[in-house]
């Protein structure tokens, strides 16, 4: 082994000077030296989350999809189909946008599919805690798939997004149960009207 | 002609001080004389990131500093509240890309001195824009962009068949940061000091609230703002989305988060604090400013002439209570995968992914099973979920040197599990893939290798 695997990054305190020399005297000599292909950045975000894709393992009720194709991880879609619960039959679209430093940031995950849900407001943001306050970068894709896949299952009155569905379930859980039914078959609850996704 | 010479040596007056005589602190190769200051001023090319607070000290310090080549790029333009630190500019510059009136202000008053301004994202350059610059300093506010830039310097990065870093390709650098009171400068010369990815847990988590709370229950002037921004921006402009850069956007926010704090009673919902919480910003103070780039500047000024013994390798400066500094030494990830080594594997050009696949399971360093591929941004092969399995598959037969773009040599990193029986876990590895038999090996197609 050389020796400068030992020494401190003092070696290079001098040196530096010589080598950008050298450089910048190629630089000149090789003016305009194309041809080389475009070279694409890879973001340690990209490879960790390559990681978390590659060890996907879904549920039955749960799928993915890429609309960018098998290159762009950092966008896709997951649809849900809950197999229980108010939500039995439905199917329900969530987008993720990843950043460039996950997981050190949590993916941005929204609901595309209308939905009537206490946690779900109707424009699609979503009220589950690891996507916001109890994001850690040892999370992963399939806990937050996990974690959506549960608000269905238990949708909670405690954290509401859409404050009338949240007191509908809290106080008349026979009236919840049929106003989802309504608006997963396509049709108004109150005033907002739900596009069928059953 | 004479009255310039003159005007030359009494300026350079104190830094021939620093660079015209020996030292005991000096490094082991520093070879004081004129030749190296004129070798200063005559072949090192700084790249400052960023012309906000730090970019307008650190130019204005660099230029000072006897270097004479000097490149800014900034994709922002200035704006009234940028007054009050980022000295360079004027109140009739508002509204002007930041990196062109940095570059003539400090033309102006620094005489020799040449700045190239770059009015543009740090993505819209190619890597080889980046290549061309001795060292990189950095002056920035987000850690996506420090993350992007250290990415693609360490990618310059290679390493010889020992795992020895190759200093020819090392880019240094410099990167300032501060928030309030506080401040850090660090030294990063990639594969032998850590890199922005090696402790990016440094950073502390951006809060985030919950989604409910701000709904339902606000209770601070931040409630009332990432209100706004999250949840009524969509509300009102159904399918456009937010743009943190654009100003009618944080007015539109800024306006609706009063509006929200008048309905609760909170008080404190300003336009600065607005764009600090949207843009996860603390404002910055100007003698901050100062004190870090000073640090930095003089940093570039240790690398690139040798005079000194480089900072090692992170200073934190904090005036919250009285003032600390602080030096802490890291240590870098060796497994890192942005300016680790990786492992080096040499292949014959025939050998398809399907092969490669079982290699990496069979080679004593590694032990991955079940592996899934990347390439420079393109997945090879995906063993899941299987709507991507059955997208790469076909990959398989084919030669790596073929879906390599018939490089000689690159990076491919490789995710699958290691370890035997209980032991085994997930895990992601880089390797420098070598391929047998092929010439044409050229110190830049290993760029872009992280
Ligand atoms: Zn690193």
């Amino acid at each position: 082994m050389r020796d400068f695997y030992v020494l401190q990054s003092d070696r290079y305190t001098g040196i530096m000077i010589k080598l950008f020399k050298v450089k910048e005297k190629q630089r000149e000599l090789a003016e305009n030296s194309n041809g080389k292909p475009p070279v694409k950045k890879q973001s340690a975000g990209e490879l960790r989350l390559h990681k978390d894709i590659s060890e996907l393992n879904l549920p039955k009720t749960c799928s993915i999809s890429f609309p960018n194709g098998k290159d762009d991880l950092m966008n896709f879609e997951v649809t849900i189909r809950p197999d229980d619960g108010y939500y039995l039959g439905g199917t329900f679209t969530f987008t993720f946008q990843i950043s460039s430093i996950y997981p050190h940031e949590a993916p941005k995950v929204k609901c595309k599919t209308k939905v009537y849900h206490p946690n779900i407001d109707l424009d699609g943001n979503v009220c589950l805690n690891i996507l916001r306050e109890d994001w850690k970068p040892v999370l992963n894709i399939n806990t937050i798939i996990y974690g959506l896949y549960h608000l269905f299952t238990e949708p909670n009155h405690e954290d509401p997004l859409n404050r009338e569905a949240a007191a509908v379930l809290r106080d008349n859980p026979k009236m919840f149960e049929s106003n989802v039914r309504r608006a997963m078959a396509g049709g108004y609850v109150g005033q907002t009207f739900f596009t069928r996704c059953i | 002609m004479a009255d310039a010479t003159t005007q030359q040596s009494s300026r350079s007056r104190d830094l021939d001080k620093l660079l015209l005589r020996p030292g005991h602190l000096v490094g082991p190769a520093f070879e004081p004389g004129t030749e190296l200051r004129d070798d200063l001023q005559k072949y090192v090319r700084i790249l400052v990131v960023g012309a906000g607070g730090l970019g307008c000290e650190l130019l204005k310090d660099l230029a000072l500093s006897g270097f004479k080549n000097l490149e800014v790029i900034d994709m922002d333009r200035i704006e009234v509240s940028n007054l009050n630190r980022q000295f360079l500019f004027r109140l009739e510059d508002v509204g002007k890309p930041k990196a062109e009136v940095a570059a003539k202000r400090v033309m102006e008053r620094v005489s020799g001195v040449n700045i190239v301004p770059h009015f543009c994202r740090i993505e819209d350059k190619e890597l080889e824009f980046y290549s061309e610059f001795s060292i990189i300093v950095l002056g920035l506010d987000s850690i996506e962009a420090r993350s992007y830039i250290n990415a693609v310097a360490c990618g310059f990065l290679e390493y010889d068949s020992n795992d020895n870093p190759q200093e020819q390709t090392m880019k240094p650098m410099v990167d300032g940061g501060t928030e309030g009171f506080k401040g850090h400068a660090r030294v990063i010369l990639p594969g032998m000091t850590p890199c922005f990815e090696c402790t990016i847990w440094l950073f502390p988590p951006q809060v985030k609230f919950p989604l409910c709370t701000l709904a339902e229950t606000p209770r601070t002037a931040a409630h009332c703002i990432e209100y706004a921004h999250l949840i009524k921006w969509d509300e009102v402009h159904s399918g456009k989305s937010f743009d943190p850069d654009n100003p009618e956007h944080m007015q539109w926010v800024y306006l609706e988060a009063a509006k929200r704090a008048e309905l609760f009673g909170i008080p404190g919902v300003t336009y600065s604090l607005t764009q600090g919480v949207v843009k996860n910003i603390i404002p910055a103070i100007a003698s901050t400013n100062a004190i870090i780039s000073a640090a930095c500047a003089l940093e570039t000024l240790k690398i690139a002439s040798g005079c000194s013994k480089t900072l090692s390798n992170y200073l934190t400066y904090n005036g919250v209570e009285g003032l600390h500094t602080k030096v802490t030494e890291f240590v870098k990830d060796k497994d890192c995968l942005v300016c680790g080594p990786g492992i080096l594997i040499e292949l014959d050009t025939s050998v398809t992914l399907k092969m490669f696949i079982d290699l990496v399971e069979d080679h004593p360093k590694l032990l991955v099973s079940g592996a899934s591929v990347t390439h420079r941004g393109k997945n090879l092969y995906m063993q899941a979920p299987p709507v991507l399995e059955e997208m790469t598959r076909s990959n398989l037969s084919l030669p790596l040197f073929e879906l390599m773009d018939k490089f000689p040599k690159g990076v491919v990193h490789v995710t699958g599990t290691a370890g035997k029986g209980d032991n085994r876990q997930s895990c992601l590895r880089k390797l420098r893939v070598a391929f047998k038999g092929v010439d044409g090996i050229t110190d830049t197609d290993m760029a872009g290798g992280a």
